[in-house]
């Protein structure tokens, strides 16, 4: 075991060299610029734009612009924003706890209530309880965030004026009174995430449930006398649990992504309204530095999921 | 007030500042003031900022020598005593020195006294090439800026002047601290850590900054005015879209300052009328929203010389020209972009001058030029008359010069639709017209092909306008500053537009000396490049569309200076 994550991480360092080479390549060609800005402007005559592009350093080629830039990437330097021209790293920090705060809570949630969910509706197949979480399912995946968000805004800070939906990433939580604000203020975007998330998660384990359960094995359990609760949960449920791992396992990169709209509605300064407004600057050290993180967390959390599927299935050994 | 202002909800500001200030104001009385910008600051040093939010939200701290007031005119409420005039001698009689006189007992907000001194180095700073301010134009023609005592400060320039406030006056003209930013001179000035904290002599200083988010900040203690600020603090929060920024100011009352309103303007009337927790502010600004028409050829089997100057575009720049420019104005639905989209004076109002903002040389000769008039009829007649009949497809030829239109802007709805609005008119007239949108970046790169530089296209479509100088502005249309592969699309007269007697102008304007005559030289200019048909100006864009809550009072709109120029004066 120890082996194989070894050389799984070793694999995984020519692998994030490649993406980082594409992401970076893609962003240096892409025909943006990120003095646009200025260009309307008549009191930014071209010799100034030239004059603050040589002090971005952009007026090197793209290609040596990303050997410096993966230089420093090695020493854990990130570079610096075009637009705040401040370190990368210290917007990502200042950003990754809010996103936690919002996307991982509602991940957490997701998981908490699509899992016994979809094992219910599987079990009670076609009850009032299927019906219903069969429906709410479809609600969840077809509705997007940006209508829900918009919605639940109107409801409840609008018309009933119970919560605010400006998210304050000053607030610190240290008693009962800022807890409770943190959650008012953090209330709807989870919902709103953890809607669609409880949704896709409730029919993935729904389907895997309904494969297993007229298997032979489950009669076996069954024939045995085992207690229904226990076939349910010890049989079906744990070998339903093997591609409901890889689903979730490789849904924890996105949390750290942020979610780009439902950040932006609720004005939650996240990783994803970082990365979608760096994107619309071609603020270039920030989108590199979001994506390659991602990419990094996408080869490490399957490389968990990996690992899980033996702890889930006795018969996978990793040599 | 010299600008036209428009509040449909309530209230309209008026007055100067020293006048709206009331008199009853204590510093800190109040609680925490709230500011919504639905794009959020990411620096604070004003001179390295690349946005109007930075320099808002630098301007509680920072401050310049004066502001630019509602009349285009500079106002003493920042670190001068008073504005130097050729009537007080301030400003010499040749126009090459202006002298500031500066308050005295200045403090910056790390308590150190502010002086000459610092003034000085904020020209050092601008003018100093590897720091590569953005603001560094307002340094050009400095020969030097010295520091006679520690309160006089004397700007020498190159060749007269008639521009003298070009230094230090408005957001561009912010005093930096030289102890603080001395240290940071040079190639990595825009990396420096100081410019997310810079120390000022405003009503306020920082107490947090989280750039692309928030900014927090508590009363300057050493701000000269004791019984100023009133706010104890002021959060500034930005992100999110406009539209629900106006439902925090005018609905939910969560903000008591929403920035930039630039909704549709039937939803945000709506907004408004059925809010009840704040007023409109509404002010019209130098910004116009125009077509810009390009005499050079854009027909992609030019190959690399496609829009170049050298070539002549087919129907603006042939024999016809002229006609074809005229017909297409004529056959400019202006006024129901105006009315449907910028609600005729909620957000922006009809105008069919480039020069807009200040009455002094806003032009009255256009209202009744032919080419300021929607009448699709006559456009037809126009060119129907002079041989440009229309084909089985609708679309009006000559020889085998078709009147075929590419036409592009930056894809936002409120284009998409004034594309709509414009197509449906000039369609009538016998134009075929595609229309075209991308995104600003792309739009305003230099070297993009489907960018406004390059143009690619027959017409394209957006914003600019003028300082309270129109000097600079005006000469964006001369034959020097059309822009070419050879300056790397870097000029900014993006038409090719080349007219000797409007090169003329120009001249005399650098040169004239008398303001009168200076501002009927800028209306002059405004009416050829209007007249020839270079630009169709449409909508006066507001500088302010902003929302305030119904409690705060002493907000003063000024188009010419940042929304936040007199903040300290602000109370509930």
């Amino acid at each position: 075991m120890g082996r194989f994550i070894l050389r799984r991480l070793l694999i995984s360092i020519p692998t994030l060299i490649v993406i980082s080479f594409v992401v970076y390549a893609i962003l240096a060609l892409a025909p943006g610029d990120p003095l646009s800005q200025f260009a309307a402007n008549p009191q930014v005559p071209p010799e100034v734009r030239e004059r603050i592009r040589e002090a971005l350093g952009l007026n090197q080629p793209w290609y040596i612009r990303y050997v410096k830039w993966l230089q420093a990437l090695v020493t854990g330097d990130f570079g610096f924003s075009f637009m705040s021209h401040s370190p990368v790293r210290d917007l990502i920090a200042q950003r990754l706890p809010n996103t936690l705060a919002v996307v991982g809570v509602a991940y957490v949630v997701g998981v908490l209530i699509g899992l016994p969910i979809g094992v219910l509706s599987a079990v009670k197949r076609y009850s009032p309880v299927d019906h219903s979480a069969t429906t709410f399912a479809f609600i969840g995946i077809s509705v997007p965030t940006f209508f829900t968000g918009l919605l639940l805004i109107i409801i409840f800070s609008v018309k009933l004026h119970w919560l605010p939906f400006i998210y304050d990433s000053n607030l610190k939580v240290h008693d009962l009174a800022t807890f409770t604000d943190q959650i008012k203020q953090s209330i709807m975007p989870i919902m709103v995430l953890a809607l669609a998330d409880t949704a896709v998660l409730t029919r993935y384990v729904r389907a895997e449930m309904l494969e297993r359960l007229p298997l032979d094995y489950v009669r076996t359990a069954r024939a045995k006398g085992l207690r229904e609760r226990f076939v349910i949960i010890g049989h079906v449920l744990r070998n339903s649990l093997i591609p409901v791992v890889t689903l979730v396992a490789l849904g924890v990169p996105a949390v750290f992504g942020g979610a780009i709209v439902t950040e932006q509605i609720f004005r939650v300064p996240g990783i994803g309204e970082l990365l979608v407004r760096s994107i619309g600057d071609d603020d270039i050290p920030v989108v590199a530095a979001i994506v390659f993180i991602f990419a990094v967390l996408v080869v490490l959390f399957n490389l968990v999921a990996d690992i899980l599927y033996a702890v889930l299935d006795p018969r996978i050994r990793y040599t | 007030m010299a600008l036209a202002a428009c509040t449909p909800a309530g209230t309209s500001p008026s007055g100067s500042p020293s006048a709206s200030a009331t008199p009853t104001l204590s510093r800190g009385a109040g609680g925490e003031l709230k500011i919504l910008y639905w794009q959020a600051p990411t620096i604070l040093n004003i001179h390295q900022a690349t946005g109007t939010k930075d320099a808002d939200a630098g301007r509680l701290i920072l401050e310049p020598l004066a502001s630019w007031g509602p009349d285009g005119k500079p106002l003493p409420n920042g670190l001068a005593s008073e504005i130097p005039t050729l009537e007080n001698g301030g400003v010499s009689k040749d126009f090459t020195t202006v002298t500031w006189k500066l308050r005295t007992g200045v403090k910056w907000s790390d308590g150190s006294a502010f002086t000459a001194d610092d003034v000085v180095f904020t020209w050092k700073y601008l003018a100093d090439e590897p720091t590569a301010s953005a603001n560094s134009d307002y340094a050009t023609g400095i020969t030097s800026v010295v520091a006679k005592d520690p309160n006089t400060a004397v700007v020498t320039y190159a060749d007269p002047n008639p521009n003298y406030y070009q230094f230090g006056v408005g957001g561009t003209g912010v005093i930096l601290q030289k102890k603080q930013f001395e240290p940071t001179l040079g190639a990595k000035a825009s990396e420096s850590p100081e410019n997310l904290k810079p120390i000022g002599t405003g009503p306020y200083k920082l107490d947090n900054f989280k750039p692309g988010d928030v900014v927090t900040y508590v009363i300057n203690d050493g701000y000269r005015d004791s019984t100023k600020p009133f706010f104890k603090t002021v959060t500034l929060k930005g992100g999110g879209d406009a539209t629900t920024a106006a439902r925090a100011v005018f609905q939910t009352g969560d903000v008591d300052y929403a920035w930039n309103l630039q909704v549709e303007a039937p939803v945000l009337r709506s907004l408004i009328d059925t809010g009840g927790k704040g007023d409109y502010l509404g002010l019209a600004g130098p910004n116009i929203e125009r077509v810009n028409l390009n005499f050079a050829n854009p027909d992609p089997a030019l190959g690399d010389n496609r829009s170049e100057p050298t070539t002549k575009h087919p129907f603006f720049n042939g024999p016809d020209g002229k006609i074809v420019r005229q017909a297409l104005a004529m056959a400019t639905d202006r006024a129901t972009v105006a009315k449907e989209l910028y609600g005729d004076g909620l957000t922006g109002k009809a105008s069919c001058n480039q020069l807009n903002g200040n009455p002094v040389f806003e032009s009255k000769n256009t209202a009744s030029l032919p080419v300021c008039k929607f009448d699709v009829a006559a456009a037809s007649k126009l060119l129907e008359d002079n041989g440009w009949v229309k084909g089985s497809d609708g679309v009006r030829a000559k020889g085998s010069i078709k009147l075929k239109l590419l036409f592009g802007t930056t894809n936002v709805s409120l284009r998409q639709k004034t594309q709509d609005v414009l197509k449906k008119g000039w369609e009538q007239a016998g134009f075929s017209v595609e229309l075209k949108s991308v995104p600003a970046s792309v739009f305003f790169t230099n070297t993009s092909p489907d960018g406004a530089n390059k143009m690619f296209y027959d017409v394209t479509m957006y914003t600019n306008g003028t300082d309270p100088d129109p000097t600079t502005y005006m000469s964006s249309w001369t034959c020097k500053n059309v822009t070419a592969k050879a300056n790397n699309w870097n000029s900014p007269n993006y038409h090719r537009y080349c007219n000797p007697t409007y090169d003329g102008l120009i001249d005399q304007l650098r040169k004239e000396t008398d303001p009168a005559k200076r501002n009927q030289l800028a209306i002059q200019a405004n009416d050829i490049i209007v007249g020839d048909v270079v630009v169709i100006p449409l909508v006066n864009r507001f500088a302010v569309a902003s929302g305030r809550a119904k409690a705060l009072k002493g907000v003063v709109l000024t188009g010419w200076d940042s929304e936040m120029w007199q903040i300290a004066d602000w109370s509930k």
